[in-house]
């Protein structure tokens, strides 16, 4: 098996730096990753020199509920608000020392978003954030061809984010229920 | 090292005694024959030289993530099938381990083996289907294609028996397969397994010496070592500039440590059209080794291990991938603790295979540069998705 | 003596036909003739789009062998075809290019709906880049289900076509009076194709509860 990259000794290098521990990713802070990026393709103990893959997540605002000992020693339930956010995620491979992966996420917000590019450190970003921006919006800093990549060009709106909504056509579904249901409603009537 | 990225050359036209002369353009596509589907080549062509190329994807943008992500996990494997439509079971092989990934559960077995051999005969039918297309691309219109559709043909037929569909097996659950193989099968495939050299035999007396070949592959396209590894290539093609890189042995995912094989890599830095084409010719030899020692050893047993009723993971993150016929094919899958994944992402080796479609062909000739296009070997469904 | 060579439909007593046949004369209606070598010859159009793309080319392979059919003459470019085989999913982006195309092929052509995805969207319906049916812009003659059909399924849907060619009649056959058949092609704006259907080939199911939001809440 190839061996995973500890994360450890990178975290002390880059101030700032956070590691996410349920996901398993670095956590980069703003306008730091093209820096981060490139040290850990060229350092000699990471030598991470192939990125495989790049996609966007979008998270909504969101409830959570969890439970929480408090002072007393009783657990409760509190419901908690986690704001929206859009994460940029980087999977990093070496090819030379054979071993991977170490995953790489940028965050931004929802309504601007915008992160550094990582064309300029590998490739294999190219059409991958292309793809990104196509889809969920992002604006990659520093991107050398940032076009849409799979909708045509006049094309408004970035259909991956969650809250998009679908034109409407003419389809219908004689007993809609479930998400059909629920996508009906959201783009068009049923009386 | 830093990341070699395309430049177009500053290019400067010939001007001969007055006359005007300028590029054209010509918009190879969505609808041509040689592009393999609907993908769309914006070329400049100076005479008949490449100046730039631009490539166009989106025509078979199917939505496929958005779709997966709106229904159960388990719902999703029959859409993985038609991503890359020549290889449904190692789709569904990749898909199955990045859900073995949230849950943990144990394949039996059997279904290891049953696994191991499904795969390798989609690189087969893979690999002498892409050579048949390509050699189609060359000018050989047909003839080398019939004999590999003849081929094709009789791995079809065991994939029909074991799964009831032709291409799109949809055969993989998570944690082993759907159904056994029925009664007699395994013997039918040693005897296809065992002819299959035979045929290999005659392909390569016909093709790989074959001058018009060689003189339209050798030194087209190339493709150097460092802009391989920073544009991300996999699969024959990365091997084939020079790179020993195959994840059968790095990650050694399923049972394929249990197997000697062998990986063809070049040893020099050029990576044409012709070492792109050995490679595959070169890597169906190595996946008959293994059908031949993974049918000597398969056991029996179960064929399905304890799988929750509702597959229902935890919140969590997972990305898995498979050496597949043509790259990394790579799921990224995170749970949110329903039933159905909150983002579901395919890593496509095709798409990303193609970033350096423009840096091989520029300066090339516009015929060379069909070839370099089908010695890459993409199917537009996993491109777009 | 055969008669297969005379159209059956012309009312002549069987020793008239016999004793002309003897002289050498066949009697025949010039659209017998004409669907007879129309049905013979269909050259479909290499048009891949998708998945159902591979069956077609499998059954123009030796071991299915289209050419049995007279269909064996795949012709890359639209302005020789008389077939068109919509095999696969039709996206938005591809929809423009897929009309544009059947607009350039010459009088008489046919189209089949190969697959799930060309006949009304398939596993892909929902995808908000997919074309939910071809014949929304273009008339269909064949629909031929499956996901991907069988290469014989193929070679069923060429011979349905061949008797729907048969029942032609030239003369008042919509594709032979009023010249070149030619469709809107359909333009890309901010959320869909312009216009979303063509209403001369298809109209959509009158259901009067669905309506689009904006004329449900006007």
């Amino acid at each position: 098996m190839s061996h995973t990259v500890g994360h450890e000794p990178i975290l002390g290098k880059f101030p700032g730096l956070e590691w996410d521990e349920e996901a398993g990713a670095l956590v980069v802070p703003a306008a730091q990753a093209a820096k981060i990026a490139t040290w850990l393709r060229d350092n000699d103990a990471f030598l991470l020199d192939y990125c495989s893959n790049v996609t966007g997540v979008d998270y909504l605002e969101r409830e959570i509920k969890e439970k929480v000992t408090n002072e007393a020693g009783k657990t409760e339930t509190v419901i908690r608000i986690e704001p929206s956010r859009m994460d940029i995620v980087y999977h990093l491979y070496s090819m030379q020392k054979q071993t991977g992966p170490l995953v790489l996420k940028q965050r931004t917000n929802r309504e601007q978003p915008e992160v550094e590019s990582l064309t300029p450190v590998w490739r294999s970003c190219e059409l991958q954030e292309r793809e990104v921006y196509d889809l969920f919006g992002v604006n990659f800093m520093g991107h050398p061809d940032q076009r849409r990549i799979l909708m045509w060009d006049e094309f408004e709106g970035h259909p991956m984010r969650k809250d998009y909504t679908e034109p409407f056509d003419y389809e219908w579904e004689p007993t809609p229920h479930d998400e059909v249901l629920e996508r009906h409603q959201r783009g068009k009537v049923i009386v | 090292m830093s990341s070699p990225t395309a430049t177009a050359p500053n290019y400067e036209l010939i001007q001969q005694d007055g006359l005007e002369t300028s590029l054209l353009e010509v918009s190879m596509g969505p609808h041509h024959p040689s592009t393999h589907g609907v993908f769309r080549m914006d070329v400049k062509l100076d005479g008949e030289t490449v100046v730039d190329l631009q490539p166009v994807f989106g025509y078979l943008h199917r939505n496929h993530e958005k779709l997966a992500e709106n229904m159960s996990y388990l719902a999703s494997m029959p859409f993985t099938d038609r991503l890359d439509y020549f290889n449904s079971m190692t789709n569904n092989w990749a898909y199955a381990l990045a859900a073995e990934k949230l849950v943990e559960i144990e394949v039996p077995e059997r279904a290891e083996y049953l696994r191991v051999i499904m795969a390798e005969l989609t690189r087969l039918v893979n690999h002498i289907s892409l050579v048949g297309f390509f050699i189609n691309d060359l000018g050989a219109l047909g003839t080398p294609l019939l004999y590999a559709f003849r081929e094709r043909e009789k791995i079809m037929d065991l994939f029909e028996q074991a799964s009831g569909a032709r291409m799109m097996c949809n055969y993989f659950r998570f944690g082993g397969l759907r159904n056994d193989v029925p009664e007699g099968w395994l013997d039918r495939t040693r005897e296809v397994v065992d002819r299959f050299p035979d045929f290999l035999d005659e392909y390569e007396k016909l093709l790989c010496e074959n001058e018009i070949i060689l003189s339209r592959t050798q030194g087209v396209g190339c493709l150097s070592r460092d802009l391989a590894i920073s544009a991300g290539i996999t699969g024959p093609m990365l091997r084939a500039s020079g790179v020993n890189y195959d994840i059968r042995k790095v990650d050694q995912y399923g049972i394929y440590n249990r197997f000697k094989f062998r990986v063809p890599y070049t040893d020099d830095d050029v990576g044409d059209c012709y070492d792109r084409f050995m490679i595959r010719m070169l890597e169906m030899r190595e996946s008959i080794e293994i059908l031949k020692q993974a049918l000597r050893d398969i056991p029996g047993g179960d064929i399905i291990g304890k799988a929750p009723k509702i597959f229902k993971p935890k919140p969590a993150e997972a990305y898995a991938r498979v050496e597949g016929p043509k790259g990394e094919l790579g799921f990224y899958l995170i749970a949110d603790g329903t039933p159905k994944p909150y983002r579901y992402r395919v890593r496509p080796p095709s798409l990303i295979n193609l970033t350096v479609l423009r840096d091989m062909c520029l300066s090339q000739k516009i015929a060379d540069a069909v070839v370099i296009l089908g010695s890459i070997d993409i199917v537009l469904g996993e491109v777009d998705r | 003596m055969t008669t297969s060579n005379t159209s059956p439909d012309i009312d002549l007593d069987n020793t008239t036909r016999t004793e002309l046949e003897r002289a050498g004369v066949i009697v025949s209606k010039v659209d017998y003739l004409y669907n007879w070598a129309r049905g013979g010859s269909v050259w479909p159009l290499t048009f891949g789009l998708a998945c159902c793309a591979i069956e077609m080319i499998a059954s123009a392979t030796s071991r299915f062998d289209i050419s049995r059919f007279g269909s064996e003459v795949f012709r890359p470019t639209p302005r020789q075809a008389d077939l068109m085989i919509v095999s696969g999913t039709v996206t938005k982006k591809m929809a423009p290019q897929v009309v544009r195309i059947f607009n350039q092929m010459p009088e008489p052509k046919w189209v089949i709906a190969m697959g799930a995805c060309a006949i009304s969207g398939g596993p892909f319906k929902q995808g908000y880049n997919v074309l939910k049916g071809i014949d929304r812009y273009i008339p269909v003659d064949v629909y031929l289900p499956g996901c991907p059909p069988r290469p014989e399924a193929v070679l069923q849907s060429l011979n349905y076509l061949q008797e729907k060619i048969r029942t032609q009649d030239i003369k008042s056959d919509p594709a032979f009076t009023k010249g070149r058949r030619q469709y809107t092609v359909p333009e890309f704006t901010g959320k869909d194709l312009e216009p979303p259907y063509n209403p001369d080939v298809w109209q959509p199911p009158t259901n009067p509860n669905v309506k689009p939001l904006e004329e449900a809440t006007a």
